[in-house]
């Protein structure tokens, strides 16, 4: 399958990604080529086949609800890269 | 100080009182300071808090605190586990100001165990490559030969120990990152059954896939590694508690009747003759232990790697979207607003490599792909597992090569990822069952550098396969690389 413009930047959009145009060109080159590769799966019949996640049989783990951790908050803002009143702060999301 | 001794040498060393652990950590660090500028094995090295950890030890070991194996003992850790205080990159610029305020668990049980961290291992960006080149902070040569690479994506683990930097590392394996650079650099890697030691604290690439494990000089320091990092964690709900997990009971010369594989699809197209005839010679040395081998049709090989590149791709384009400027790490300096933060931090922060594999992971998992590509690879996975299922029907053990050659040259891969990704073929399918392996050496080709061999368990049978992969080392002689030797004592 060919990826085209129009492909490579919407799944920018998905990626949060911001490409450059050689970037892209590259993307899309490197995409095609991939795609065509994983593309060989489809010689296996898979019909009634269930997908497999786990390979062993681990179903829901449930604890009890209890909160086991403290206030953790310093150090949760410890690496934030600009916090404000023991908050993450962000750029302005809407004007 | 004899660098060429095994962690657990070292540690019983250290409790007879031969050398204290300040003496042992000071030999190593000073050792890392010196090799350093020739492997850049290490991102970070943390001479003060180790000296001062092995003080602390050296007294526990004293008042009896710390009795076991590794008490005392220098350990390297990949740096995609976070260590408390200690900065934790995962080899990316987007995380070159982490500094983590919580420790994984894996590491958490070796400090538990008396061990002393020196520093963290350099790797391929998020363990994404199987050469160690994509790190953000320089490749790692292998002490083989440094115009080679170290393997990845755990080639700084490998690496340290191989150059005697370290007696010991951890390192992670989500399609083949401990076996295939343990294989390059002479050493034994063990990837652990999914489920054996907890991911808490691991950077996430492909959460059904990543498993942490050890990286040692022999198969009896990774057996003793692995029985003091595993077991059920709350704060992993994949982590188990299985029987068998008494691996060091398992260092037996014994492989009397044991009933060993070799799939004729690992022999085939594309192996390099020398690893082929050294693996077989491997094999033939089990046989005249008494082990019975022969091949097989495992079938469905060549399906692994674009199942694997589908599913490891689909789950880091998830795990990877926490990483947007917001919580932690780099974040870019100039910005019109909160998605154009996201956008320009990412696309500053990640390497080529990891965008190639988020952008991969976004498409499949988008609508109107997602079950061509990412459906059709966990049904493809599960076609795999049933394969491997059937063959530990008949066979207690599968016996294989790590990888299709012995290091590659440094720069030789990268222009075409598709051709590094083929150098996975022996390995990833093992992590789409969540089967255990090891790693260790069999054999050196024509330039002197290291083979690996390969071996096969079933689920939570490692102690299988570290069995025959004892019983095979005692027909060989641990070999040092000479630049190790040289700078030996």
């Amino acid at each position: 399958m060919q990826i085209t413009d129009e492909t490579i930047d919407y799944v920018g959009i998905l990626a949060k990604l911001e490409l450059s145009p050689e970037e892209k060109e590259q993307a899309k080159k490197d995409m095609t080529n991939m795609l065509e590769y994983v593309g060989k799966l489809n010689e296996l019949d898979t019909e009634g086949v269930e997908p497999m996640s786990h390979t062993f049989s681990v179903n829901n783990v449930f604890r009890e609800d209890v909160v086991t951790n403290g206030d953790d908050r310093e150090n949760m803002l410890a690496n934030a890269p600009e916090k404000k009143d023991g908050a993450y702060k962000v750029p302005r999301t809407f004007d | 100080m004899d660098f060429s001794i095994t962690a657990v040498e070292l540690g019983k060393k250290i409790k007879a009182g031969e050398i204290s652990v300040v003496e042992a950590t000071t030999a190593y660090l000073d050792a890392m300071e010196a090799r350093e500028k020739d492997i850049n094995a290490f991102v970070t090295i943390d001479r003060e808090g180790a000296l001062a950890r092995a003080e602390e030890v050296q007294k526990g070991i004293d008042e009896g605190k710390y009795t076991g194996p590794l008490a005392g003992v220098p350990v390297a850790i990949k740096d995609n586990m976070c260590v408390e205080g200690m900065l934790t990159t995962c080899s990316s610029k987007i995380l070159s100001n982490f500094v983590p305020t919580y420790t994984a668990t894996a590491v958490q049980k070796l400090i538990d165990a008396g061990a002393v961290i020196v520093g963290k291992a350099n790797m391929d960006e998020f363990a994404m490559g199987s050469t160690t080149e994509t790190s953000f902070y320089g490749e790692t040569k292998n002490p083989w030969d440094l115009d080679r690479v170290p393997g990845g994506s755990s080639g700084g683990s490998a690496a340290a120990v191989a150059a005697e930097e370290v007696p010991f590392a951890l390192g992670s394996d989500t399609g083949g990152s401990i076996r295939q650079p343990a294989g390059f650099c002479g050493v034994v890697g063990i990837k652990p059954t999914y489920g054996r030691v907890s991911r808490y604290g691991l950077i996430a690439y492909g959460s059904s896939l990543d498993q942490i494990g050890p990286l040692a000089k022999d198969v009896t320091d990774c057996a003793t590694i692995l029985e003091a990092i595993c077991g059920k964690d709350d704060k992993d709900s994949t982590s188990v508690k299985e029987a068998g997990d008494d691996f060091t009971a398992a260092l037996v010369d014994d492989v009397k009747g044991l009933k060993i594989g070799i799939p004729k699809d690992y022999l085939g197209e594309g192996l390099d003759p020398e690893v082929k005839e050294s693996v077989l010679a491997a094999a033939k040395a089990l046989e005249a232990k008494g082990a019975i081998v022969e091949e097989f049709d495992l079938s469905l090989v060549e399906y692994a790697i674009p199942a694997y590149y589908i599913i490891a791709s689909a789950e880091a384009s998830s795990n990877l979207e926490r990483f947007d400027g917001v919580k932690y790490g780099y974040r870019t300096e100039e910005f019109s607003d909160l998605h154009n933060m996201y956008k320009k931090t990412r696309s500053e922060g990640f390497g080529p490599e990891v965008k190639r594999r988020i952008m991969l992971g976004s498409f499949v998992l988008s609508s109107g792909y997602f079950d061509a590509y990412y459906m059709k690879a966990l049904r493809t996975k599960a076609l795999i597992k049933k394969a491997f299922d059937k063959a530990f029907e008949k066979y207690d053990v599968i016996l294989g090569p790590v990888a299709p050659t012995t290091a590659l040259k440094l720069g030789e891969s990268l222009s075409d990822p598709i051709k590094m990704y083929l150098g996975d073929i022996y390995t990833v399918s093992v992590n789409l069952a969540g089967l255990p392996g090891i790693s260790l050496p069999c054999g050196y080709d024509k330039n002197g550098l290291p083979i690996g061999l390969q071996l096969l368990g079933k689920h939570f049978d490692e102690k299988t396969i570290i069995r025959a992969a004892y019983a095979f080392e005692q027909t060989s002689e641990y070999k040092r690389p000479a630049y190790a030797v040289e700078r030996g004592e």
